[in-house]
């Protein structure tokens, strides 16, 4: 039995199966209606977090299983004080796999060890999101048809981003990718990144504007600068426009420039980017579903 | 010079760095071995300039070389038999740590679960860098 905790617990090639999956679940949805018939998805989301709930949900019901559930710590015995390692055990008689969402870091992993069926970690704090993942490789390898030699600019908070950090280590796997950090000084991204980058080779360039490298890219990855993360309001001032994708910024990229955001968009994208056919942040969400539905399938072991 | 006599059975360590003899103490948890034990802090040695020394006289299967070699592998393990030295044992580090040191990561799951062993990884031998098992939070070795 498998269990994912890490987008990095598959190998490159068991992602390629994963998303060869997951692409033939986009083109022939009918064909997997009734695949999980009979089977049940726990969704125990600890804390709150609609849009990756909803995804999981949408995920099994697509596959024509049930979803059960909760949605936050309150309405589960956690607010008793019930471990994750007993709550688990109890849900593994309830559900044939589990998603689970939970403020700890580690906790997914800590449900996994005692788990009777596969456990999904659905985000554990400031630690992993592996399913988020998971949708930025599928949704570039399905939009731009390949996961190696491109160059992609990761563009907001590279330093508290654990969207990005983990979009890092999954993508210096692939050949050929080279990578432009796009912040202010105080969120660039951590020594400990740029240190296995150089370690491993990999073509890497820290840069302060968006602009400067807008012309250079085949990817952009936004991200969110939050006002908070600032030591003063001064500098939030002076750097905030240069973190926010605007049609004049669209206008110097490739013109099949490709944008992602794992969402929530604050307004580091203005809305008059949104009709624009190179941004594929609402594409994205929707590859989210179909690798949920790959994953699904691959950890129920279940062949269609 | 304070002088302190050969043992029979056990064990000396010795070269651990001046100040941390106490440390690796509670570490080993010498305190609960009805044993004798010397603790000799700040002994000259060419080597490190000061060191400490630790004389433990018990049965030589009782110490847990792993703990050891996750506080310091420089310490010299010296196995004494009717008051020879007959062996020196090698420390590494150990792959894997568990219940010597506690997460201090306050999001980490280890802080509410009960009963969940601490677990340190070994994730950079080069670097000799430990993380957690579950958050994966770096562990600061200075804090030993």
């Amino acid at each position: 039995m498998r269990h994912l905790m890490s987008p990095l617990d598959f190998t490159p090639a068991e992602l390629d199966n994963l998303f060869d999956l997951a692409g033939d679940i986009e083109h022939n949805m009918p064909k997997y209606a009734h695949a999980c018939e009979g089977k049940k998805l726990a969704a125990c989301f600890y804390e709150p977090s609609t849009r990756t709930r909803l995804s999981f949900e949408s995920a099994m019901l697509n596959l024509g299983g049930q979803v059960l559930g909760f949605s936050d710590a309150n309405s589960s015995s956690a607010s008793k004080g019930e471990s994750v390692s007993d709550t688990i055990r109890v849900i593994s008689c309830f559900a044939d796999i589990c998603a689970m969402r939970h403020p700890k870091e580690g906790a997914p992993m800590v449900a996994a060890s005692h788990s009777s069926i596969p456990v999904i970690n659905a985000g554990d704090g400031g630690h992993q999101h592996p399913t988020q993942t998971l949708t930025d490789l599928l949704t570039i390898r399905s939009l731009k048809g390949r996961l190696r030699d491109f160059t992609i600019g990761l563009c907001g908070d590279l330093k508290f981003g654990r969207t990005v950090h983990s979009l890092i280590h999954a993508l210096v796997r692939y050949p050929g990718v080279r990578f432009i950090f796009i912040s202010p000084e105080e969120l660039r991204v951590p020594d400990y990144i740029t240190e296995m980058l150089q370690e491993k080779g990999v073509s890497y360039e820290e840069v302060i504007r968006l602009e400067e490298s807008m012309p250079n890219l085949d990817l952009l990855y936004m991200t969110r600068v939050q006002k908070e993360r600032f030591f003063n309001e001064e500098d939030y001032v002076r750097l905030k426009d240069f973190y926010i994708l605007n049609k004049d910024k669209m206008a110097l990229a490739k013109p099949d420039m490709l944008v992602l955001h794992p969402l929530p968009r604050v307004n580091e994208i203005s809305v008059e980017v949104d009709s624009d056919p190179r941004a594929a942040y609402f594409k994205q969400v929707q590859y989210g579903v179909y690798v949920r539905m790959a994953l699904i399938l691959t950890l129920l072991d279940i062949q269609v | 010079m304070l002088n302190v006599g050969k043992i029979e059975e056990g064990f000396v360590l010795d070269h651990i760095e001046a100040g941390k003899s106490l440390s690796i103490y509670h570490h080993l948890q010498l305190d609960k071995l009805d044993c004798t034990v010397a603790i000799i802090k700040n002994a000259r040695s060419n080597k490190m300039g000061k060191k400490d020394i630790l004389k433990v006289e018990c049965d030589i299967n009782t110490l847990d070389l792993d703990i050891l070699g996750f506080i310091d592998h420089n310490i010299t393990v010296n196995v004494i038999k009717d008051g020879e030295i007959v062996d020196k044992m090698p420390l590494t580090l150990p792959k894997e740590i568990k219940n010597v040191i506690r997460c201090k990561n306050p999001r980490c799951i280890t802080s509410i679960e009960q009963e969940l062993p601490h677990i340190f990884v070994l994730s950079d031998l080069k670097k000799e860098v430990y993380r957690c098992k579950y958050c994966e939070e770096k562990l600061d070795r200075r804090t030993l």
